[in-house]
């Protein structure tokens, strides 16, 4: 069967953001956890290296509190700090220049929130965040819509990644809206990651089926019933849509087409 | 903070601050390095802002608190 067994598979190159290279396409969050033990069980078996943090006030009245860093080192793995909790452009600016003092890089994940009903982003503040953290330095990864238009702005304005939603944070929906999706893959230059919506495995796929360089997820993780075997299962996820990807999947028919061959039939 | 304690009149003086939104007090003279220190966070991965402005850790010991001052000190914890 040699002859027959042409290479035609394509090789794949990693994941680069703003001139990063990681090895898995699965960033993964930190929230959310029973425990940070737990947290870091469940990355080890995502295979991710990149996570996304907080920043909030050091807890004064015991500083004894377990710390995440102890669980999990920035060495170890990239700190992407998130702007979660913020609703206004220059509360975005404050907390992510923190977190650039406490970290010492500069690669951020900026999500500017609304409607605490949906945490769906603010677009108009997003892109106003956004312009003020690449004017300060900052390589901005940003959570967004899954608007074609408010996701080309951003990229125009220097964004290192695109990060549409695949569905309200939290909700485990999965990709409620692949049309838009696919339109901002076909459309951006910089890595699109679906970040945020993912339920269960075979969401993460049907995003990397669509050609995202990426998913992010925190809560299907952190919430399901054994946190770390959902963490394996997502990391084969995002491999399985990646490879499917890649190979291209066949035409879609009408009608049923038999696998085995009609000549020859006794 | 030990050169400020030899000074009896200066340590009788007390600074007023906000840290993380909760009141605390410091003897006059105390740097940003010292309150770190009397809260037990020397060598954490931390980032302080004072009264709005970030003080980088280089100059945490040169940095003299004031009263009044409002003082954030945060950290790294798990988010999405």
């Amino acid at each position: 069967m040699d002859d027959a067994n042409p290479k035609v598979t394509v090789d794949d190159t990693p994941l680069v953001v703003a001139g990063r290279t990681f090895n898995s396409r699965l960033i993964i969050g930190t929230g959310k956890y029973a425990t940070y033990a737990q947290n870091a069980e469940a990355l080890k078996a995502s295979g991710a290296d990149m996570i996304t943090v907080a920043i909030r006030r050091v807890n004064l009245s015991n500083p004894d509190e377990p710390r995440l860093v102890d669980f999990i080192s920035p060495e170890d793995y990239t700190f992407l700090p998130n702007t979660a909790g913020c609703f206004t452009g220059e509360d975005a600016v404050r907390t992510l220049r923190l977190a650039r003092e406490a970290g010492g890089w500069n690669l951020v994940k900026l999500e500017v929130l609304s409607d605490p009903k949906h945490l769906y982003p603010d677009m108009a503040e997003t892109l106003r965040a956004a312009e003020m953290l690449i004017k300060d330095g900052f390589d901005v990864m940003v959570y967004c819509s899954d608007d074609p238009v408010y996701a080309k702005k951003l990229e125009e304005i220097g964004c290192c990644a695109i990060m549409p939603l695949g569905a309200p944070i939290g909700s485990g929906l999965g990709i409620q809206n692949p049309v838009n999706i696919r339109l901002i893959i076909e459309q951006t230059k910089v890595p699109v990651i679906v970040d945020a919506g993912v339920g269960t495995a075979s969401d993460a796929a049907v995003a990397m089926e669509l050609g995202c360089d990426g998913v992010l997820m925190n809560t299907a993780i952190a919430e399901a019933k054994d946190p770390i075997r959902m963490a394996s299962a997502m990391k084969h996820a995002v491999i399985a849509g990646r490879e499917a990807y890649l190979a291209g999947r066949m035409p879609k028919k009408r009608y049923a087409d038999p696998s085995s061959p009609l000549s020859g039939l006794i | 903070m030990t050169n400020v304690r030899t000074h009896k009149e200066v340590s009788e003086a007390v600074l007023q601050l906000t840290v993380n939104g909760e009141d605390r007090s410091l003897p006059a003279g105390s740097s940003v390095s010292d309150l770190v220190s009397a809260l037990d966070l020397d060598g954490r991965k931390i980032a302080v802002e004072r009264n709005l402005e970030i003080v980088p850790r280089s100059q945490y010991g040169g940095t003299e608190l004031e009263n009044g001052d409002r003082i954030e000190i945060v950290a790294f914890v798990g988010g999405g």
